[in-house]
């Protein structure tokens, strides 16, 4: 607690011995850190350490049943208010992309502003339209998703998340379903929010992006933080043995 | 700007084929084909002589056009049978505004309904009938017409179509039992084609949103209600249609018995809650189906469970499933046949009535077969009116 106190100044998400069990598998074994405003944070580690779970806590897709997480002050709980609120403070992409395939893209990325900001359909649409714009995908803007790409796809679920102006972004492995010629559209993306000053963690496999853009990396394994440093130290001095290993397996395709 | 010759357009190959040869290529292209081709023909030849020989010299075709008052409206009396066509002319006027107003899917409605509505209205046209205009359909279908041009491109009439529709019950209702100073027409006198379709259409409009909710409810996480609909929907679909009619029969009056809910009504919640619980089987099959990436997707966005499940997880789930759904319907349209039991005479009911009238003796194939024509001309059209929904949806 003493640690969480220290952290609150300018933390917009602050997690506190976060547990989670699936049945009677310990999927996150507590978890204790926190992300400051703006802060860019890269998540890693091997398939089944908890990386995922542990982003979908953030915004209640999982539900942590130990210890604390605040977001942006609001306590996660049982409190459906909370949850609505802060589900529209943090956008989130999927690996899967998600889109509603029984919508265009544009309504893709207007239902949530018009149903949940209850914001007028033509403003909706212009902001839409903008984001479209942002993300390169404005001549797509009346197709349906399975009529674009995958990284087209994928650049549409950014806008989507981003209309409803979140102050976190939360990105679940968003390169891993994307053949490998669509990946760099979908990270160039992500570099420019990065630096436009968007709170971002990110979970993916993706180094080079890690390394390029990241504040910070956090190394996971069997449900807790192994190791979590900035990026130069992370990758040039790990000091954590599963680390180093995990950092040669990655690096070395 | 130096204008561009148009690439050459190269048409597909024309593949021209005889008859002859689409003969040879679809029913001879090899010795046991030509065999079942031409066994096919005399079984054909066999069964059809029969049929047609019976139809154009020995059956009674005069049972149907005397009868034809009872068939369509059972009891109803003659001199109030009017209220029917003003019945059938609002749900003309607001059929053909839907289809002028919205188009698409509207417009085929109208337009299929209209083409019978027509041909029927037609052959009736020759037949002069002593108890309604026999140029009452054709009245009808001209209204359609005429309500379609009126309603092309006046969006601003959409809510009052809407109202209009959800007001067409009650409306329906009032009319044909009467109000005001109009005499009151006892529902035990609503009988025939009538009878069905009002039972079928009740039964269709409420049982739909009733199965939804069911489907929902089992899928709930909130226990009490996840029980409750299971129990409901095992406890129905566990119980014959007939049973439960008995019961809402029988049951209601010992229970309730300051409660007098009139037979047709009793009737209809039958069917209804019946139906309610197939449905929702329907529904659950298409729910299923739906990947948890888009509850969650939805979630992620701040949208509630009423706003997933409306926006995002229903619209996918009820396209899907929409053969199934409209199985049911055409199912619960014929099930109507089985108010018989309880006393009340639908189509079947009256076509029973007919045949034990002793003037018309002996008549059973010619009766029955006219009671099979009307059900199957309804059930294909709700078939046909479902292929359309799925070719304008883009599934299938």
């Amino acid at each position: 607690m003493a640690d969480l106190e220290n952290t609150t100044d300018d933390s917009i998400i602050v997690c506190d011995d976060v547990h989670k069990w699936f049945d009677d598998f310990h999927v996150l074994k507590g978890i204790t850190t926190a992300f400051k405003k703006g802060e860019k944070a890269v998540i890693c580690g091997p398939s089944g350490s908890g990386k995922s779970t542990f982003i979908r806590t953030i915004n209640r897709l999982e539900i942590h049943q130990r210890g604390r997480i605040i977001v942006d002050g609001i306590e996660l709980s049982d409190d459906l208010r909370n949850i609505d609120r802060i589900r529209q403070e943090v956008g989130m992409v999927f690996q899967q992309f998600n889109l509603f395939p029984h919508l265009t893209v544009l309504q893709n990325v207007t239902l949530s502003p018009i149903w949940v900001k209850k914001l007028a359909k033509g403003e909706a649409e212009s902001e839409a339209l903008a984001l479209l714009e942002r993300v390169g995908i404005e001549e797509h803007a009346h197709k349906f998703p399975a009529q674009i790409s995958g990284g087209q796809q994928q650049r549409v679920a950014i806008a989507r998340a981003l209309a409803m102006q979140p102050k976190i972004m939360l990105f679940d492995e968003p390169t891993s379903a994307l053949d490998p010629e669509m990946i760099n559209e979908v990270l160039d993306v992500m570099r420019e929010l990065a630096a436009s000053g968007m709170t971002m963690l990110v979970v993916t496999h993706e180094m080079g992006f890690a390394r390029e853009v990241a504040d910070r990396i956090i190394f996971m394994d069997e449900g807790a933080i192994v190791e979590e440093a900035a990026p130069d130290i992370f990758f040039d001095n790990p000091q954590n043995e599963r680390t180093r290993l995990f950092i040669s397996q990655t690096l070395q395709h | 700007m130096e204008e561009r010759a148009p690439n050459p357009v190269i048409k597909p190959p024309t593949e021209s084929k005889g008859i002859l040869r689409w003969l040879k290529e679809n029913l001879f292209n090899t010795w046991y084909n030509a065999l079942f081709t031409l066994l096919a023909i005399v079984f054909l030849y066999v069964a059809f002589k029969g049929i047609l020989t019976w139809a154009f010299t020995e059956a009674n075709w005069g049972v149907i056009p005397a009868n034809l008052q009872i068939f369509l409206v059972g009891a109803y009396p003659r001199e109030e049978i009017w209220r029917v066509w003003i019945v059938i002319y609002t749900l003309g006027l607001l059929l053909g505004l839907s289809s002028g107003i919205w188009g698409g899917l509207a417009l085929r409605l109208a337009l299929v309904i209209g083409a019978v509505g027509g041909g029927v209205g037609i052959i009736l046209a020759f037949f002069p009938t002593a108890f309604f205009n026999r140029f009452g359909l054709l009245g009808g279908v001209a209204l359609l017409a005429v309500s379609l041009f009126l309603g092309r491109g006046r969006q601003r009439l959409r809510p009052w179509v809407l109202g209009g529709w959800l007001l067409s019950f009650p409306w329906t209702m009032i009319w044909l039992h009467g109000f005001a100073g109009l005499p009151t027409v006892l529902t035990s006198n609503w009988g025939g084609l009538l009878l069905t379709l009002i039972l079928a259409a009740v039964g269709i409009v409420v049982s739909f949103p009733l199965g939804v909710l069911l489907a929902l409810g089992r899928r709930s996480n909130l226990p009490a209600i996840k029980w409750v609909s299971t129990a409901y929907i095992e406890t129905v679909r566990g119980v014959p249609l007939v049973t439960i009619l008995f019961m809402a029969q029988i049951m209601v009056p010992i229970f309730l018995p300051d409660f007098r809910i009139d037979k047709i009504l009793r009737a209809m919640l039958g069917i209804t809650l019946f139906s309610a619980a197939y449905m929702a089987e329907n529904v659950r099959g298409g729910l299923q189906a739906i990947p948890k990436g888009q509850h969650e997707a939805a979630h992620a966005l701040g949208l509630n469970y009423p706003l997933t499940m409306l926006l995002i997880i229903l619209p996918q789930a009820l396209r899907s499933v929409i053969p199934a759904i409209v199985g049911q319907f055409i199912s619960l349209f014929k099930d109507t046949s089985l108010v018989t039991v309880i006393g009340l005479l639908d189509l079947l009911g009256i076509a029973k009535t007919v045949i034990a009238n002793p003037d018309w003796l002996g008549l059973q194939a010619e009766v029955y077969l006219f009671a099979a024509v009307i059900y199957f001309v309804f059930s294909y059209f709700m078939s046909y009116i479902s292929q359309k929904i799925e070719d304008a949806l883009g599934v299938g």
